[in-house]
C-alpha cells in the first residue's frame, strides 16, 4: 500500500510540478530575459540593463509604484486591522458557519464585478452623491475625485471590500481550532481590556494559521489589474496597470522596459512578504517585552467600535455596488440627480444572441473545466498522502502557493510566448491551462483541512471490514466529504470566473468571458450593457454556491450529521 | 497552409479581378477573427450584422475579436512573429490607422497589397493625395483598406451650454468661465491625442510643416503656442487636469452624468446615435470648430501571417460594397459616413444614400465644415510623449 501511495504522490508531483510550476518558471525566465534586453524578435540579443534605465525614464514610472506600494500595503494592513478589530468586538455572537453563510456572498463575486458597481456607487455622479444631491442643493455633480483619484484611494476601498470578508473568513475558520472563550475569560478576569486580550493572547495563536492567507491577500492587492483599472487612478495608473499597458503599447520596443516592469512588479511582491515576515520577527522580540509589561489596554474599546462601524460600511458599499448593477441592467435612461431609474428597459438582456450568451457558455465551460481538473488533481494529491501516510513537505505546500505569490503579470507574458512555440496560444485549452494555474491552488487550500479532518476511525472501521484503498475512497472519503468537496468546487468556480490577465493573455483576446467583457465593457459608454455581463459574472459563482450548500441537504437528507455545516 | 500561401502569392502575381473567385472559393468555410476596438456598441453590432452577411452570401464567418485598445493586436502579431509563428497566426483582420498601421507597417507585419485585388475598390478614389492612398500622411500602398469615415467633433448639452466654444483658442477662455465642466481624454489614448492635434493644427505657426517627418526643432516651434495654450486650460479641466477619463466613451458618460459638459468623438452620428440609445439627454447636439476639424479615414489591414487573409479580404471588400456603406451611413445602424467616391456610384446606389433617414442632433455634411489633414504620425507620437513627460508626475 506504502508502495502505491508513493506512486499515486510522484505522479500527482509530477503533474503539478511539470503542468503548473514550470509554466511558471518558463514564464519567468523569458520575462526575465526580455528584461535584461533579450528579445530575439527585435534582433536584441546582447544582456543589458536598458530595459531598466527606460524603464525608470518612463513619465510617471515613480507615481506608480508610489500608488501601487501605498494601495496594496495600505489596503491590505488597513483589512488586516479592521478584521481583527471586527473579530474581537463581533466574535461572542457568530459562530464559524454563520459567517460563513454571511460573508459568502461577498467573496463570490469577482473583483471586476465589484469594481464595476463600486465605481458607480461612489463616482461625484453616483449612488451616494444622488442620495445627497436633494439636501446639499447640488445641479451638478461635486468636482471631486472620488474613485479614480490620484491617491488610490477608491480603489484601497474597491480592494478592502472583497479583502475583508476574506480575512474575517479566514480569521473565523482559525478561532475555530483555539478556545478562544476561556482565554479571553481568563484575560478578562485579570482586569485586561477585550481589545487588549485580542493582541495580546489570541492574535499570535491565530497568526500562524494566517500567515499564508495574508501574503496571498498582499500579494494579490500589490499586483491587482482589472480592479485598478475600474477603480485606480490612470494618469498615471498603479505599476502592475502601466505594465499591461506598456505591454500592449503600439511600439514593439517597449516590451522590453515593460518586462522589466513586470519583473519590479514580483520583486515587490517578494520584498513585502519578506517585509511581512521580518516584522514578525520584530514583533515575537518585542512582543514578549510588551506582554511581561502587563498593560492592561482598557482605551482600545472604542477602536473596536470604530472597527465594526467601518467594517459595517464597507460591507454596505458592496452591497449598494452589487444592487446597483442589477438596477443598471435593467434601466433605460437613469441620470444625475435621480436616486432612481427615469425609465426601464429588458434591452440589454434582450440582447443575448450572440451578446452575453456568447461569454456565459465560455465562461461556463471554462469553470467546470478547470475545477474538475483541479478537483482531480487536488483529491489525487490528498490520498496519495493518505496513502503514503505522509505529511505534507514544507516544499510541497510552497509549490501550492508559489501561483498565487508570483503576479500574474510577472510571467504571463512570458509563458503566452511559449505557448506560441507549441501553437497552443489563442486556444480554449491554453485558458484552461491557465486558469487552472490559480484554480488548483485555492481548490487545494479549501480541501485540505476538512479531508484531514475526516474521522480516521470510518477509514479504519472500512479497513477492518476488507475495503481496499479505492474502495474506501470512493465509498467513504468521497461521499463523507461531499460537502466540502462542493465547497472548494464552488470557490474554484468564482476563481475561474474571475480571471482577467490569464484569459486575456492565453487567449490571444479569442476566448471572451464574461469577466473580460465586463472589463472591456467598463472602459465604455453603457452601464446597463456593462451592468448585465457583470450581473452575470457575480452571479455564477453565487449559483455555484448555492448549489454547494444545497446539493449535499438534498443528497444527504437522511444523514443528519452530514447534510448540516459540520462537515465545513 | 502551403497551399492558400501559393494562393496568395498567385493572386499578387496575376491580373486580379480575374482571380477573385479562386479567393471566395479559398474563403468558403474560413472564420475571420476580426481585431477591432470593442467599446462602441453600435460598432460590435454592426460588425455582427457583417458576419451575418458574410456567412450567408460567402460562407465566411466573422469572428470580432474585442479590444480595448488596437495596440493590442499589433503586439499579438508582433510576439507571435517572435515565437516564428509566420503561418496561421490568431488575427486575420485589425481596425486600424495612424499609429498603429505605421508600426505595424515598418515591422514587415501586414499582408499585402491586396487594395486593388477587391473588385469593390472601383467605387474607391485612390488617387495620390486621395484621403483612401495617406494614412496620417503615411502611403497606404494597398497595405490596408478603408472601411469607415471619422471625422473630430464635440458634443455638448444643448440644454446647460448655450454657446459652445467656437475656435480651440476659445476652450481655454470657457474653461475659465466654467472652471471643471470640461475635459478630454487621457493622450496615451487615441481621442485624447486628437484633441491635442486638433488644437495644434490651429495654434500652430506654420500648419503645413506637420505634414513632414517631426524633427527636435520644428516640434519645438510648432508646439509652443500650444503649451501655452494648454497651461492656460489645464487648471480649469474636470478635476483640475489631475487625471482624465480613458476614452472617449468614459467621456460621452461623464457627459450623460451632467460631470462634464463637453465630450467628443471621432463620428458626427455618435451623438445622435447615443440619444437614440438612452445614453445621452435629448438636448445633445455636436459642434465642430470654425475652421474644420481633423478626419481621417478607419481602415482594416491583414497580418502577414494571418491564418484566414482570404476570408479577411472578402470581408474587406463586402465592408466597401455600396450596399454596406449605405447600411452603415443609415444613422440608425452605425452613422459613419461612407468612405465611396460619390462621382462613382451609379444612380440606384446614389438613391440609397439619399433616402437614409435624418435626425436633429445629426449635423449635415456641410455643418462639418472642411476636413484637416491628419499630421504625420510621428507628430502624434511625439506629441502624446512630451504630454507625458510635462503633464504626468
Amino acid at each position: 500500500m506504502k508502495h502505491q501511495g508513493r506512486l499515486l504522490r510522484m505522479a500527482v508531483l509530477a503533474v503539478v510540478g511539470l503542468g503548473l510550476i514550470a509554466p511558471i518558471a518558463l514564464g519567468l525566465w523569458q520575462t526575465g530575459r526580455a528584461a535584461f534586453g533579450i528579445l530575439p524578435a527585435l534582433g536584441r540579443d546582447v544582456v543589458s540593463l536598458d530595459p531598466w534605465r527606460a524603464l525608470v525614464e518612463l513619465p510617471g514610472f515613480a507615481t506608480s509604484l508610489r500608488l501601487t506600494l501605498v494601495t496594496g500595503l495600505g489596503s491590505t494592513l488597513l483589512s488586516l486591522l479592521l478584521a481583527v478589530g471586527f473579530c474581537a468586538a463581533v466574535h461572542a455572537r457568530i459562530t464559524p458557519s454563520s459567517g460563513a453563510r454571511m460573508l459568502t456572498p461577498f467573496l463570490a463575486i469577482p473583483h471586476a464585478a465589484m469594481a464595476v458597481g463600486l465605481a458607480f456607487v461612489l463616482a461625484p455622479s453616483g449612488w451616494i452623491a444622488r442620495m445627497i444631491a436633494p439636501i446639499a442643493g447640488w445641479a451638478h455633480p461635486p468636482d471631486i475625485a472620488t474613485v479614480n483619484d490620484s491617491w488610490g484611494l477608491g480603489l484601497m476601498i474597491g480592494l478592502m471590500v472583497k479583502e475583508l470578508p476574506f480575512l474575517l473568513l479566514v480569521i473565523l475558520s482559525a478561532l475555530s481550532q483555539i478556545s478562544v472563550a476561556r482565554h479571553m475569560a481568563a484575560g478578562r478576569a485579570l482586569g485586561y481590556g477585550r481589545g487588549i486580550v485580542w493582541i495580546k493572547v489570541i492574535m499570535p495563536q491565530v497568526w500562524p494559521l494566517i500567515r499564508l492567507p495574508l501574503w496571498v491577500v498582499l500579494a494579490y492587492a500589490l499586483s491587482v489589474v482589472d480592479m485598478a483599472i475600474i477603480l485606480g487612478p490612470s494618469t498615471p495608473p498603479t505599476l502592475a496597470v502601466a505594465v499591461t499597458r506598456w505591454f500592449s503599447d503600439p511600439d514593439p520596443a517597449m516590451i522590453l522596459p515593460a518586462s522589466a516592469g513586470a519583473i519590479l512588479q514580483a520583486v515587490i511582491v517578494g520584498g513585502a512578504v519578506a517585509l511581512l515576515i521580518g516584522l514578525e520577527a520584530l514583533a515575537k522580540r518585542f512582543g514578549r517585552w510588551w506582554l511581561r509589561r502587563g498593560g492592561r489596554g482598557l482605551s482600545t474599546e472604542p477602536g473596536l467600535r470604530l472597527a465594526t462601524v467601518v467594517v459595517m460600511t464597507l460591507m454596505a458599499l458592496g452591497v449598494l455596488a452589487i444592487l446597483s448593477l442589477v438596477i443598471w441592467s435593467l434601466a433605460w435612461r437613469w441620470s444625475f440627480p435621480q436616486i432612481w431609474p427615469e425609465s426601464w428597459s429588458p434591452k440589454p438582456w434582450a440582447r443575448a444572441q450572440g451578446g452575453w450568451m456568447e461569454a456565459l457558455g465560455t465562461t461556463l465551460v471554462l469553470a467546470l473545466a478547470t475545477v474538475g481538473l483541479s478537483l482531480a488533481l487536488a483529491i489525487a494529491w490528498l490520498e496519495g498522502e493518505d496513502r503514503a501516510n505522509r505529511r505534507r513537505a514544507p516544499w510541497a505546500e510552497a509549490m501550492i502557493y508559489l501561483p498565487l505569490l508570483i503576479p500574474q503579470i510577472g510571467f504571463l507574458y512570458g509563458l503566452n510566448a511559449g505557448f506560441l512555440h507549441i501553437g497552443l496560444s489563442g486556444s480554449l485549452w491554453a485558458v484552461i491551462w491557465g486558469q487552472v494555474l490559480f484554480v488548483f491552488p485555492y481548490v487545494m487550500i479549501a480541501l485540505t483541512d476538512p479531508w484531514r479532518a475526516l474521522d480516521p476511525r470510518m477509514i479504519r472501521a472500512a479497513a477492518a471490514l476488507g475495503a481496499g484503498p479505492n474502495r474506501r475512497l470512493w465509498a467513504i472519503k468521497l461521499p463523507v466529504l461531499l460537502r466540502p468537496i462542493l465547497t472548494s468546487a464552488a470557490i474554484g468556480v468564482a476563481v475561474s470566473v474571475a480571471q482577467y490577465l490569464p484569459t486575456l493573455f492565453m487567449g490571444a483576446g479569442r476566448v471572451v468571458t464574461l469577466t473580460t467583457e465586463a472589463v472591456t465593457l467598463s472602459s465604455g459608454s453603457d452601464r446597463r450593457v456593462t451592468g448585465v455581463y457583470a450581473t452575470l459574472q457575480a452571479g455564477l459563482p453565487f449559483a455555484a454556491y448555492l448549489v454547494a450548500f444545497a446539493l449535499p441537504a438534498v443528497l444527504h437528507r437522511n444523514r443528519r450529521a452530514l447534510s448540516g455545516a459540520s462537515a465545513t | 497552409m502551403k497551399t492558400s500561401l501559393i494562393l496568395a502569392l498567385s493572386l499578387l502575381a496575376t491580373p486580379a479581378l480575374a482571380d477573385w473567385q479562386q479567393t471566395l472559393d479559398a474563403a468558403r468555410g474560413q472564420t475571420v477573427y476580426w481585431n477591432a476596438w470593442g467599446g462602441d456598441a453600435r460598432t460590435n453590432a454592426f460588425i455582427d450584422w457583417v458576419e451575418d452577411q458574410t456567412e450567408a452570401l460567402y460562407g465566411v464567418e466573422v469572428e470580432q475579436v474585442k479590444l480595448s485598445d488596437t495596440a493590442e493586436a499589433v503586439t499579438r502579431v508582433l510576439s507571435e512573429k517572435s515565437a516564428g509563428q509566420d503561418t496561421g497566426g490568431s488575427v486575420d483582420l485589425i481596425w486600424i490607422n495612424g499609429p498603429n498601421f505605421l508600426a505595424m507597417k515598418e515591422q514587415d507585419l501586414l499582408y499585402g497589397p491586396f487594395v486593388a485585388d477587391l473588385p469593390n475598390a472601383r467605387y474607391l478614389d485612390l488617387g495620390p493625395d486621395s484621403p483612401a492612398s495617406v494614412d496620417f500622411t503615411v502611403p497606404v500602398e494597398g497595405m490596408e483598406s478603408p472601411w469607415r469615415l471619422a471625422r473630430f467633433v464635440f458634443s455638448y448639452d444643448s440644454a446647460r451650454v448655450p454657446e459652445p466654444p467656437r475656435t480651440m483658442a476659445d476652450f481655454a477662455d470657457w474653461a475659465a468661465a466654467h472652471p471643471g465642466r470640461f475635459t478630454h481624454p487621457d493622450p496615451s489614448n487615441f481621442m485624447g491625442a486628437t484633441f491635442l492635434k486638433q488644437a495644434l493644427i490651429e495654434l500652430a505657426p506654420d500648419r503645413d510643416i506637420l505634414q513632414e517627418p517631426v524633427t527636435d526643432v520644428r516640434f519645438a516651434e510648432a508646439t509652443a503656442p500650444l503649451w501655452a495654450w494648454y497651461d492656460a486650460l489645464r487648471p480649469n479641466l474636470w478635476r483640475g487636469g489631475e487625471t482624465y477619463p480613458a476614452n472617449e466613451s468614459v467621456q460621452q458618460q461623464l457627459l450623460n452624468d451632467g460631470e462634464v459638459d463637453i465630450a467628443m468623438s471621432f463620428d458626427p452620428a455618435s451623438t445622435a446615435a447615443a440619444i437614440a440609445d438612452g445614453l445621452l439627454p435629448e438636448s445633445a447636439r455636436v459642434f465642430v470648430p470654425e475652421g474644420g476639424s481633423l478626419g481621417n479615414i478607419s481602415f482594416v489591414a491583414i497580418p502577414y501571417n494571418a491564418a484566414n487573409a482570404e476570408g479577411a479580404m472578402v470581408v474587406a471588400n463586402f465592408l466597401l460594397d455600396p450596399a454596406t456603406q449605405a447600411h452603415m451611413q443609415n444613422i440608425e445602424v452605425l452613422g459613419s459616413f461612407s468612405v465611396l467616391d460619390p462621382a462613382r456610384l451609379d444612380a440606384e446606389a446614389k438613391a440609397v444614400f439619399d433616402a437614409l433617414p435624418s435626425a436633429p442632433a445629426l449635423p449635415t455634411r456641410e455643418e462639418l465644415g472642411p476636413t484637416l489633414l491628419e499630421p504625420h504620425a510621428s507628430w502624434m507620437t511625439r506629441l502624446t510623449e512630451v504630454w507625458a513627460q510635462r503633464y504626468v508626475e
